[in-house]
């Protein structure tokens, strides 16, 4: 599970001590507990990062949390939070809160390494799949409006700025990953201008990198492939509609929502959480969550700031964790508890050498 | 009418696919289109013409479509289905739509129809629209039916999925509605529509209740697209309160999507816009076994179009005797139905469950090395064995 950032800029500077802030959104449903575990882990294995934590209240119209969560990532550079959730009872005006912070931050590329984990069953084995999804324009522009009544024009915005963007992201991140071939996923049999900008950008970024294999696919054939041929894919990219379904068809193969970490990266900032970007509202509070994901996330945050020990450290001790089928949480058929799961991991990394609080 | 009365005394085994529908009378058409409701169950199919018979259009497309087309036409022939055929051809290089427009004028003569999938070249200019859709668009087919099964003998990872999938065909995503005001900035419109909405909706719980099924669900991404998929969402909604008998509930395409990955059996009948719907039907016929084995059904309020579900050419396949046939030997079946020709049917089905059981002759996209003629020679013999022979079951 390598580093999947483009290393173009430096992680903002460690603080007095060597210690990093980051900031800590905890959101609705399952966000809150499983961040506090984060918070429990990063203590025991005394991880220098210090969280600043900032609290969204999504029943709230105003957008006064919004904008202080934004200006402490702006501040700190790093996040990690839980999905918020979003009211659909609330009239249109009130836009996604998950999608105000993505667009006011500029997070333009959704990075979501799939990989099957071992210890996990699945009907698939052996998928590694790194998607690579646009995050800010596309379907999700939330321009809408209702000239006629009973006509609702949605409009789906590609541009040429941000096509070029995230396909150098995604054949700059499969260099540096070693990986093989870029897939672009679209749909320009059928909207031709848009999805076929968005093709044309990835062929002419495409054309600079001679040693990357490029194809594309359309979306439908794609997700047929996908269920029946997973391996036959390596990095793809695509805009962002596209994007979530895929992501979530990839969760699903390599073993569901509780396992698979994501991460939004910009030119200056960085935001991790899970991939699928649930608030597990049905089972919050209930201590059934798979904190899996939330775990997954921070260590990609800890790789983000360089601190490639920890990140590994706290990595090796999770994928020890889910392969013991005794501990694993109801959402991969088990009956484990997430405390277990998570005291599980504690005592792994105690075990696997000098404790950590000597480290330093 | 001398043509039809000559070409019935000729031994029936060399009866020629004559064009019978362009002498046929467009009055009767006309008068059937008129007089039946918008309801599935109550459409009366044209009524066939003379001797018994039903003209259906067919258009053989691209790719692996024609191979496939002849097959069905020989199986017809062999059962000695009611069935003739007036062939349209398509030709997807040409920048002029007056073939598809012959073909749209053949489909409204004749009411039912039987494609193969028409090419979209991506180089032609986007004012080159996709035919195939121009085609839905024409005929107002505003109602895709999907139904995922399992095969038994076919091998796949989930078995004993049932899904039934209603995707709307006509407006969504696909309006083909772009435009470029600045420069490298291009905005494509989706369109979604209380009508249209409704219509769908409607069509999904009447099929749902005619078929005892006991759910359905919409498929939607109504915390991002809040006016559009809001107002889908919101029709299905309204036509389910008159539908107390059928439990209806809504879930976010993304987590449907992984939701069918892990545990399909949780869907029965599923509703949608048209962009979700492409993906997933898509997904679904992967589940069960891939794009040749499931087949798609159009329906309007005077039409209806059949045709492999997943809507591939199959361009790199083509006129090598490996396709698999069994979609659109399945879709050829659905049409029988759609005529009310229940018997052939469910023969011609039987048969074609029967030949998928047998591994030997899988081909190559379920994992076998069996060819398409071998498929259909099986499918004939598994009919001839059936019972007595069709020639004198007439």
């Amino acid at each position: 599970m390598g580093d999947c950032a483009l290393i173009k800029h430096a992680p903002p500077p460690a603080k007095y001590g060597g210690r990093h802030t980051v900031t800590l959104i905890p959101g609705d449903g399952i966000g809150p507990e499983l961040l506090t575990h984060v918070r429990e882990l990063f203590r025991f294995c005394c991880v220098p990062v210090d969280f600043e934590i900032v609290s969204i209240d999504s029943k709230s119209t105003s957008d006064d949390d919004m904008n202080n969560a934004i200006t402490a990532i702006r501040r700190n550079g790093v996040a990690l939070k839980g999905n918020i959730e979003t009211n659909h009872n609330l009239p249109p005006s009130h836009i996604s809160r998950n999608n105000i912070l993505r667009t006011s931050l500029d997070l333009y590329a959704n990075v979501i390494h799939c990989q099957t984990l071992p210890g996990v069953r699945t009907r698939h084995r052996d998928v590694d799949i790194i998607i690579i999804r646009e995050n800010t324009e596309g379907e999700y522009s939330s321009l809408e409006h209702e000239n006629v009544p009973g006509v609702v024009e949605c409009l789906k915005i590609i541009t040429r700025k941000k096509s070029l963007r995230i396909a150098e992201y995604a054949f700059n991140a499969a260099r540096q990953n070693g990986r093989r071939r870029v897939t672009a996923v679209h749909k320009a049999n059928i909207m031709k201008l848009g999805d076929g900008l968005f093709l044309q950008c990835c062929k002419e970024v495409a054309a600079g990198y001679p040693e990357i294999t490029f194809d594309s696919m359309i979306v439908d054939n794609t997700t047929m492939q996908l269920v029946s041929k997973p391996q036959q894919f390596d990095v793809m990219v695509m805009p962002n509609l596209y994007g979530s379904v895929i992501s979530n068809v990839c969760a699903g193969l390599v073993g569901g929502p509780g396992l698979v970490p994501g991460a939004n990266y910009g030119k200056d900032y960085a935001v991790f959480e899970t991939a699928t970007r649930n608030t597990g509202k049905s089972i919050a509070n209930k201590n059934i969550a798979n904190p899996t994901a939330t775990l997954l996330a921070s260590c990609l945050m800890l790789d983000h700031l360089r601190l490639h020990g920890y990140a590994s450290m706290i990595r090796k001790a999770i994928l020890a964790t889910v392969s013991e089928t005794r501990l694993h949480t109801a959402d991969l058929g088990g009956q484990g508890t997430t405390s277990e799961v998570v005291q599980s991991v504690m005592r792994e990394i105690e075990s696997k050498g000098p404790r950590t609080s000597e480290q330093i | 009418m001398a043509a039809s009365s000559a070409a019935l005394s000729l031994p029936k085994v060399f009866r020629p696919v004559l064009g019978l529908g362009r002498s046929g009378n467009p009055a009767k058409v006309w008068a059937a289109a008129a007089s039946c409701r918008r309801e599935k169950s109550t459409f009366v199919p044209p009524p066939a013409k003379y001797g018994g018979r039903h003209t259906v259009t067919l258009i053989p497309g691209d790719g692996i479509g024609p191979e496939l087309l002849n097959h069905v036409r020989e199986l017809f022939r062999f059962s000695c289905v009611p069935v003739d055929f007036e062939v349209v051809n398509v030709n997807s290089s040409v920048a002029t739509e007056d073939d598809i427009h012959n073909a749209i004028t053949a489909i409204r003569r004749n009411g039912v129809a039987l494609k193969g999938n028409i090419e979209t070249n991506h180089n032609m200019p986007p004012s080159h629209k996709s035919r195939n859709n121009l085609l839905r668009t024409s005929l107002d087919l505003f109602a895709n039916m999907m139904h995922c099964q399992s095969l038994p003998g076919v091998q796949t990872r989930h078995k004993n999925i049932d899904i039934i999938i209603i995707r709307e065909n006509t407006e969504g995503e696909y309006s083909s509605l772009e435009h470029e005001s600045v420069s490298g900035v291009v905005e494509s419109l989706k369109i979604i529509t209380r009508y249209n909405s409704l219509r769908i909706a409607d069509y999904a719980f009447r099929l749902a209740r005619e078929k005892g099924r006991r759910r359905v669900t919409a498929v939607h991404k109504a915390n991002i697209m809040k006016l559009a998929d809001g107002l889908f969402l919101q029709c299905c909604k309204e036509v389910a309160s008159g539908y107390p008998d059928i439990q209806f509930d809504s879930m976010i395409v993304d987590n449907t999507t992984m939701q069918l990955v892990s545990k399909p059996h949780q869907f029965d009948v599923m509703v949608m816009p048209n962009l979700y719907g492409n993906v997933v039907s898509n997904v679904c016929a992967g589940l069960v076994g891939g794009p040749g084995l499931v087949p798609g059904a159009n329906y309007g309020t005077n039409y209806a179009v059949f045709e492999t579900a997943t809507r591939n050419t199959g361009k790199s396949i083509a006129d090598k005797n490996i396709a698999n046939p069994t979609a659109m030997l399945l879709a050829s079946c659905l049409m029988l139905d759609h005529l009310r020709l229940h018997d052939y049917a469910n023969m011609i089905r039987g048969a074609v469950l029967t030949t998928m059981n047998e591994t030997r002759l899988h081909t190559a996209d379920i994992g076998g090395q069996g060819t398409t003629s071998e498929v259909v020679q099986s499918v004939m013999k598994n009919i001839q064995s059936g019972g007595p022979l069709t020639t004198e079951q007439i």
